[in-house]
This record gives C-alpha cells, sequence and structure tokens, in this order.
C-alpha cells in the first residue's frame, strides 16, 4: 500500500507533503506510486476538499473518517483541525501489484489483523482506529510546530523534525 | 525478480551506490549542520517539549505589565490617533488567538478523559462559551463576567469583563479617554473566532465604566455596576452575515 499525506491550508494552499509506504506486513515504507499517478494525487486530495467543506459543519468531530473515493482504488481519509487546516490521506492499496500474489496466501491465514492490499477495506474499524491514531499523532505534532512563535499559520512547514515526527507516527499506525 | 538473487555477502548494485553517495554527501556539502535546523543547546526541539504541561507556566503580573507597557509604547510611536492605536494592538493579539485556539481544545480534551476528543467549536455558542470560559481562564485565570447577546442586533455579541487584567496598571490621560487598551485582548477573541471560521468585522474594547457614572443612574442595576467597576470593558463580537446565514441553517438543521 502507498500513502500520500498532505497538510492543507485555511486557504487551500498546500503545507506539507509526505509519501510513504505502509510499514505493515513486511512493508518496507516506501512508496510505490506510479509516476503519472503522483501529480493525479495531489489533484485527487485537493477535489476532496469541497467534501470537506460540505461535512466539517455538520458535527465537530475533527476525525472525518472516510472521505471520498476515487476510482479504480484511491481512498481519501481526513481530519481538520480546529483552525479549520485540513489533514488528507490518500491511500492507494493496489500499486503494489507486484507483491500481491505472494501477500493474499498470507492475508487468508491472518485476515484478522491488517488487510493487505488485495484485500482492503477502507472502512474496517481497524483501519480507521489506524487512521485516527495516525492523524492525532501528526496533529500533535503539528500544534507544536503552530506553538512555534516563529511559525505563522498558512506558511509551509519545512522543519526536518515534523518530518520525521510524521514518518514515525505513519511508521506505528499504517 | 528476473536475474538471480545476488550472492549473500554482496548487497545489490544498487544499496552500493546509494552507500557510495552517502560517503561522498559529507566532503560535498560544506557545513552538514547549516542545513536550516539548529538545535537548541539542551538539544531539544520544540517537538520534544509537552504540549499540555501548563502547571508553573504563569507569567508574573510585574513582568506581564512591563511588556505590555513596551507593546502599547511601541505601537504608540508609529500611529496618527486613538483609532489607528487600538487597530495596531488589536493586530498585535490576533495571531495569538490563532495558535491559542487549537492549544485549548487539545488541552481541554487532554484533562477531561482522554477518549472523548474535543470537538470543534461549530455554533457560535460554542464559540463563545469557549472564548468566555476556556480562553479567560487560560489568560486570566477565571471566567467573563458576562456575555449578552444585542436585541437590536442579532449579529451583534457583547462579552464583559468587570476588570480586564491587561488595563490593570494602565492610566489613561484625560485627552485619550476613548483609548482603551484591551484592543490587545480584543485582537485575541477576534483572531479565536476567524480560526474557528467564524468571520466578524471585527471586535472591538469600549470602556463603559466611566459614562455610566456620568449619567448617574444609567437603566437600573447597571449604572451602580459602573461605579463599582470604573474599568468596565465590553467587547463587541459583530460576526460577517455570512456567518449568521451558516448558523441559521445549522440551527434549522439539529
Amino acid at each position: 500500500m502507498s500513502y500520500y499525506f498532505t497538510i492543507i491550508g485555511t486557504k487551500d494552499n498546500p503545507l506539507f507533503e509526505h509519501e510513504f509506504g505502509t510499514s505493515k506486513q513486511g512493508g518496507d515504507g516506501v512508496a510505490r506510486f506510479r509516476e503519472e499517478a503522483r501529480h493525479m494525487n495531489q489533484f485527487i486530495a485537493h477535489a476532496s476538499l469541497d467534501i470537506v467543506e460540505e461535512v466539517q459543519w455538520a458535527s465537530g468531530q475533527m476525525y472525518l473518517k472516510l472521505l471520498d473515493r476515487f476510482p479504480p482504488a484511491t481512498y481519501i481519509s481526513a481530519f481538520i483541525t480546529a483552525n479549520n487546516v485540513k489533514f488528507l490521506l490518500l491511500t492507494c492499496p493496489s500499486d503494489s501489484a507486484p507483491s500481491r500474489s505472494s501477500i493474499t496466501s498470507a492475508a487468508s491465514a491472518r485476515s484478522s489483523s491488517y488487510p493487505s492490499s488485495a484485500t482492503y477495506n477502507p472502512t474496517a474499524p481497524a483501519t480507521e482506529e489506524a487512521v485516527k491514531s495516525f492523524f492525532y499523532e501528526v496533529y500533535d505534532a503539528w500544534l507544536k510546530t503552530l506553538m512555534s512563535p516563529f511559525y505563522h499559520i498558512n506558511t509551509p512547514i519545512g522543519s526536518p523534525v515534523f518530518r520525521g515526527r510524521v514518518a514515525a507516527a505513519a511508521k506505528k499506525y499504517l | 525478480m528476473s536475474g538471480p538473487p545476488p550472492p549473500p555477502n554482496k548487497l545489490p548494485p544498487n544499496v552500493i551506490q546509494q552507500q557510495r553517495q552517502q560517503a561522498a554527501a559529507p566532503p560535498a556539502r560544506p557545513t552538514p549542520p547549516a542545513s536550516g535546523l539548529r538545535y537548541p543547546t539542551n538539544k531539544k526541539t520544540i517537538y520534544d517539549r509537552n504540549l499540555h504541561r501548563s502547571k508553573g507556566a504563569e507569567l508574573s503580573r510585574a513582568a506581564f505589565a512591563y511588556l505590555f507597557v513596551e507593546m502599547i509604547s511601541y505601537a504608540q510611536k508609529r500611529v496618527t490617533g486613538i483609532a489607528d492605536l487600538e487597530k495596531r494592538l488589536n493586530t498585535q493579539g490576533y495571531p495569538l488567538g490563532l495558535k491559542l485556539l487549537d492549544l485549548l481544545l487539545s488541552r481541554q480534551s487532554s484533562s477531561s478523559s482522554s477518549s472523548t476528543a474535543s470537538l470543534r467549536p461549530t455554533r457560535i455558542l460554542a464559540l463563545l462559551q469557549f472564548i468566555t470560559t476556556t480562553l479567560w481562564r487560560h489568560l486570566f485565570g477565571r471566567p467573563a463576567d458576562a456575555l449578552e447577546r444585542s436585541a437590536t442586533e442579532k449579529e451583534l455579541y457583547m462579552v464583559t469583563d468587570n476588570e480586564p487584567l491587561v488595563n490593570t496598571y494602565i492610566s489613561v490621560p484625560k485627552e485619550m479617554s476613548q483609548l482603551n487598551c484591551a484592543a490587545y485582548v480584543a485582537g485575541i477573541v477576534e483572531g479565536v473566532c476567524d480560526a474557528a471560521g467564524f468571520a466578524t468585522e471585527g471586535v472591538s474594547a469600549h470602556s463603559v465604566g466611566v459614562e455610566e457614572q456620568g449619567d448617574g443612574d444609567g437603566g437600573g442595576g447597571g449604572g451602580g455596576g459602573g461605579g463599582m467597576w470604573p474599568g468596565k470593558t465590553i467587547f463587541l463580537i459583530r460576526f460577517r452575515p455570512e456567518v449568521m446565514e451558516r448558523e441559521e441553517i445549522l440551527g434549522r438543521g439539529g
């Protein structure tokens, strides 16, 4: 599975981007997007902002769960902070095609623990919980960024420490 | 994999290449630590600090008063009139509000119960309650004294503070009697409202104590209150029409 994570500011401007792969089930944590998929990721993520705006006033929840899907197999989960800064996580289970045949046999054996790329179910409670934990960990790091007196809201986050925190959270939960 | 697997004691060629690159990197880059990030001497960045530790974080009043006076005189050097000065104080407080909103919400959730995450304020009342209790308590150690809605103008809300901390050590000269330095606090409130998605036409601070004293009996108990609280300040929050429109729709929905 490959993930694309982005933070979008209040003026729909991107503040941070990070690509990574799954670290569960022997994944090596490297994103395997096809070359032409990478700019599409940004496009798909931004397209889902409309849905964020639709649902953000319906409840005060920060974690908006699975928000959008883009055929054939791209899923977008979202998180919105009180400041209206959006975290979007784009999940692409199908792009790890070469390894699929090797995983399907393992997946039937332990399908209860983590969905493999072949049987990925974005609304499974375990998946949602993992994404939620990931978002909250990033939210924590983002808050600390915000607390820096030298950081102004809606400016890109360039700190390598922040990137390290996001990568660590990704490794831990996804 | 198409080719034969590499011998176990030899690394695949691309890994070796990577290692070579890494080995070659330090001389190529003249100063590796100067990549933009400088660590403090204790090696602790802002990311290593605890967000929720608020015990012992209070600032002494003397230090605040000193700093605030300097802020005012800094702002005063570059302005033409009182309205301009208040505008500047407002601008100084504004970014603080933007940042405090998320911090206080996350602290709320961690202190009450870790399982239930705090909700973003989506309604005006929830937002104003957050301002008058949580925000006020964080800034001044007590909740605000009153929260009212204007009877004639629906988009106008009033937060009352009988004795604003920021004005405690400030005596305004007679010729500047219009000035209220709580404009700084108004800026913070405006920042919170804006950040939460409740755009305002502006938040302003007004002193009422002096005027009510002049009136003598200005409407029942209100006149007496003005006498008891000479520094009584009202913060006027005027929301934009689109915010009121949304509020109406949300009110109908649930």
